[in-house]
C-alpha cells in the first residue's frame, strides 16, 4: 500500500482513519467467506455491507452481481473487491497538478455543497503546494458566508502564501479576476479559488459558479482549470446528484473526498465515478495541514473492506 | 434519479390499483419497490429491513377502502409507517432555567454555526432575549462567523480570549448572560467526529457544567447511512433532546433523519431550509415522510378520498387547511 505523498509532507494515516469502526462486519464476512463452500446467505451480507457504505442499493446489487460472475475467485470477497475496482475511472498514477500553458499558473477551482470542507482543503493543499516549492495565491471568492475570508486568511497565513480578497458580498467573479491578475503578476505557480458551498439544486448560485468558469477561461484562454468537487465521505445517495449538477455547471475535473478520518465510508463516489467518470483526486482525513492525501483506489477499497488487495 | 424510482413505484402500485384484493406476490412487488425507494432515500439499511416486515404484514390483505384502491391503500400504510417511525410529540423547544441554555452539537460542517443564528432569531420570535457562545475555539474563523451573524441580527455574541477551555467559554456564556440580562443562552460547539473521544469527552464536560435544557443534534439532511452511528454517539455522550435537519432545501429525501429518529426516538424538531437567518422552519413529520416517498399526488388522493367519506377511517393526522400534501415546507417537492 502506497500512501506516500508525492511532497515532503508527512502522511496522516489513512488505514488506522478508516479502519477504525469497521471490524464488525469484515469479521462476519470473513468468517462467511473463509469457507470454501460459497453461500448466498454470504452474498447477501456483502450487498448489505456495500449498502451501509453508502454505495447505494442498485449499484450495490450490481456490484455483488458481476462479482458472482467471476469465475474461480479467491473468495467471494475478493470478487466484491474486484468489481469495486472495475467501476473506478482508470488513472494515470503519476498524476499530479500540472501547468496546461507555459507561464500561466494552474488553476484549481474548488466547488461543492455546504460545509463540505472546500476551505480547509483548499487550507491544505496551499500547504503541499507551497512546501513542494510552488508559489500559490489563493482567491477567497466565497464573499457569501459569514467570515468564510477570515476562515481562508488564516490557512493562507498558516501556508505563507498569497490571497486575493474583497469585501463581503463583493462580486465573487471579481475577486476571481483580481486573483488571476495577482497570479499572472506575481508570477504565481498555482491559482487556488475557494468557492461559497451552494446547493446543487439552486439555479442562480450554479450559473453564478458557470459565470466563474468563464471567467478563469476568458482570462487565461486555454488554463483548464482542475476543478475540483468537494464531497463530504457522509454523504449518502444525494451525493450523486450533487456531483451532476456541478459536472454540468462547471465541468468537474476531480473529486476531493473529504472527512474520511470518520466513521463513514464514502461509499457513494464508486456511483459517483461510475456515472460520470470523474476520479477522485484526494482524500481529506483529518483538520491539520498535513492530513489531504492523494487517492490510492487499492488502499481506499482495502480500507473499505480491510482486506489485502487481489 | 429520484423521479426514475417515484415513477417505478408508481407504476408498480397503479399496477395493483383496482384490485379487491391484494396478492402475496403483488405485495412482495411492491415491498421491493418501496425498499429501494426507502434506501436510495438514504433510510438506513436496517431500519428498512424492519419496516418492510410491518409493512408488508398490513398490506397483505388490504381491502378496497372508500373510493381507494387497494394500490392506493398500499401507499397509505407505507405513509403512515413512515409517520410513526418518525414519532409524534414532544418537539416544542423547551425554555425552562434562567437562562435557559440551549446546545448545538453535530459533526463538523453540519451547519451548527448557522443553525445557531437562526435558532437565536427565532427565540427572539417567541420574545426571548438571547445570548449567542462562540464555543468553537478549533476552525479558523468560526468566532467571527458566529459575531457577524450575531451583529447582522442584534444579537449579543460572547467570545472568549484564545486560549479558555470550551467549559469555561460555556461558563462564561452563562455568566455573561446573568449580566447582560439575557434568559436564552445558545451555545455553538465545534464539529466534531463521533470516534473523537477527547472530544466526545469534552462536549459531555459542557453539558455536565450548564445544564442545557435542550442540546440538540444538527445533522445534514444529505448524509447517509452513517447517521444512526453518529446519533447513537452523540447521544452516548450528552442527554440529546431534539434534532435539527439542515439543507432541506436542497433535493435529498433525508431518510438520514427519519433512521435516527425511529432508531434513537430523539425527535426531530427544526428543518434549516436556506442560508439566510430566517431560513428555520419548526418540523412536521407528516410531510417528511410525504417527501421521502415521493408520493405526494398519490397522498393526496388518498387524503381527499378519506375526506369525502367512509366515516370510520382514520383521518390523516396530516391534515390541513387547503389540504395539499405532502411537500416539505409548503413548497413543492424539487425533483
Ligand atoms: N474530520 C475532518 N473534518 C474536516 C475535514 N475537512 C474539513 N473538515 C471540517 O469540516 C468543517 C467544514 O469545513 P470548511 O472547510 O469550512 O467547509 P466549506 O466547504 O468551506 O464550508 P462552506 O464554505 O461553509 O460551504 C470544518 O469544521 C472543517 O474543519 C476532514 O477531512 N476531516
Ligand atoms: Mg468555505
Amino acid at each position: 500500500m502506497t500512501l506516500d505523498p508525492p511532497v515532503d509532507v508527512p502522511a496522516g494515516d489513512l488505514d488506522s482513519g478508516l479502519s477504525r469502526s469497521r471490524g464488525g462486519f469484515m469479521s462476519r464476512l470473513r468468517g462467511l467467506f473463509g469457507v470454501s463452500a460459497v453461500r448466498e446467505e454470504a452474498w447477501e451480507i456483502a450487498e448489505e455491507a456495500l449498502i451501509g457504505g453508502d454505495l447505494g442499493a442498485s449499484l450495490a446489487a450490481r456490484v455483488v452481481a458481476s462479482a458472482r460472475e467471476i469465475r474461480d475467485p479467491e473468495s467471494p470477497g475478493a470478487a466484491v473487491r474486484t468489481a469495486l475496482a472495475g467501476l473506478l475511472v482508470p488513472r494515470d498514477p503519476d498524476w499530479d497538478l500540472r501547468p496546461t500553458v507555459p507561464g500561466h499558473p494552474i488553476v484549481v477551482l474548488v466547488v461543492g455543497v455546504n460545509g463540505t470542507g472546500k476551505t480547509t482543503t483548499i487550507g491544505k493543499l496551499a500547504i503541499r503546494e507551497s512546501l513542494a516549492g510552488r508559489r500559490v495565491v489563493l482567491a477567497a471568492a466565497d464573499t457569501f458566508r459569514a467570515a468564510a475570508s477570515e476562515q481562508l486568511r488564516i490557512w493562507a497565513d498558516r501556508a505563507g502564501v498569497d490571497m486575493v480578497a474583497h469585501a463581503p458580498g463583493a462580486d465573487p467573479g471579481a475577486v476571481v479576476f483580481d486573483a488571476l491578475d495577482a497570479g499572472v503578476a506575481r508570477g504565481a505557480d498555482i491559482v487556488i479559488i475557494d468557492t461559497a458551498g451552494r446547493l446543487h439544486t439552486k439555479q442562480n448560485l450554479m450559473d453564478e459558479l458557470a459565470k466563474i468558469r468563464r471567467i478563469v477561461d476568458r482570462r487565461l484562454p486555454g488554463a483548464q482549470p482542475e476543478t475540483l468537487f468537494v464531497l463530504d465521505a457522509t454523504t449518502g445517495q444525494n451525493g450523486l446528484a450533487q456531483a451532476a449538477a456541478f459536472h454540468q455547471a462547471v465541468g468537474l475535473t476531480g473529486i476531493v473526498l473529504t472527512k474520511l478520518d470518520s466513521s463513514a465510508r464514502g461509499g457513494i463516489v464508486f456511483a459517483i465515478e461510475d456515472h460520470l467518470k470523474i476520479p477522485v483526486r484526494y482524500v481529506g482525513v483529518g483538520e491539520g495541514s498535513r492530513d489531504l492525501l492523494p487517492f490510492d483506489p487499492g488502499a481506499f477499497i482495502t480500507a473499505l473492506y480491510g482486506t489485502p488487495g487481489p | 434519479m429520484f423521479d426514475v424510482l417515484s415513477d417505478r413505484l408508481r407504476q408498480t402500485l397503479a399496477s395493483l390499483t383496482g384490485r379487491g384484493r391484494i396478492s402475496e406476490a403483488d405485495v412482495d412487488v411492491a415491498m421491493r419497490e418501496i425498499r429501494l425507494t426507502l434506501l436510495e432515500a438514504d433510510v438506513n439499511f436496517r431500519v428498512v429491513r424492519d419496516f418492510i416486515v410491518r409493512v408488508r404484514e398490513q398490506a397483505i390483505g388490504a381491502e378496497i377502502l372508500g373510493s381507494l384502491s387497494a394500490g392506493q391503500q398500499v401507499v397509505k400504510i407505507v405513509h403512515d409507517e413512515l409517520v410513526a417511525l418518525l414519532g409524534v410529540g414532544g418537539r416544542a423547544l423547551q425554555l425552562q432555567g434562567n437562562p435557559a441554555v440551549i446546545s448545538l452539537v453535530g459533526l463538523q460542517g453540519s451547519g451548527k454555526t448557522t443553525t445557531a443564528a437562526k435558532l437565536a432569531r427565532h427565540t427572539v420570535k417567541l420574545g426571548r432575549r438571547p445570548l449567542l457562545v462562540a464555543a468553537d475555539p478549533y476552525r479558523p474563523a468560526a468566532g467571527d462567523q458566529l459575531e457577524t451573524l450575531g451583529k447582522a441580527l442584534d444579537i449579543p455574541v460572547h467570545r472568549a480570549p484564545v486560549g479558555t477551555s470550551v467549559v469555561d467559554i460555556a461558563r462564561g456564556g452563562v455568566e455573561a448572560a446573568r449580566r447582560l440580562v439575557r434568559d436564552t443562552v445558545i451555545i455553538d460547539t465545534a464539529g466534531r467526529l463521533t470516534i473523537d473521544d477527547a472530544l466526545m469527552a469534552e462536549i459531555a464536560a459542557v453539558n455536565a457544567a450548564v445544564h442545557p435544557v435542550e442540546t440538540l443534534l444538527v445533522v445534514d439532511a444529505m448524509t447517509g447511512q452513517e447517521a444512526v452511528t453518529v446519533a447513537q454517539a452523540f447521544a452516548a455522550s450528552v442527554p440529546l433532546t431534539g434534532l435539527v435537519l439542515t439543507k432541506v432545501d436542497g433535493d435529498a429525501r433525508g431518510g438520514a433523519a427519519l433512521s435516527i429518529a425511529s432508531v434513537t426516538g430523539i425527535p426531530v424538531k427544526f428543518l434549516g431550509t436556506g442560508e439566510k437567518s430566517d431560513a428555520l422552519d419548526v418540523f412536521h413529520p407528516d410531510r417528511l415522510a410525504g417527501r421521502i416517498l415521493g408520493m405526494g399526488d398519490v397522498l393526496t388522493l388518498v387524503e381527499r378520498a378519506q375526506e369525502r367519506g367512509s366515516g370510520g377511517t382514520r383521518a390523516f393526522s396530516t391534515r390541513r387547511a387547503g389540504g395539499g400534501l405532502p411537500s416539505v415546507q409548503e413548497r413543492p417537492c424539487r425533483r
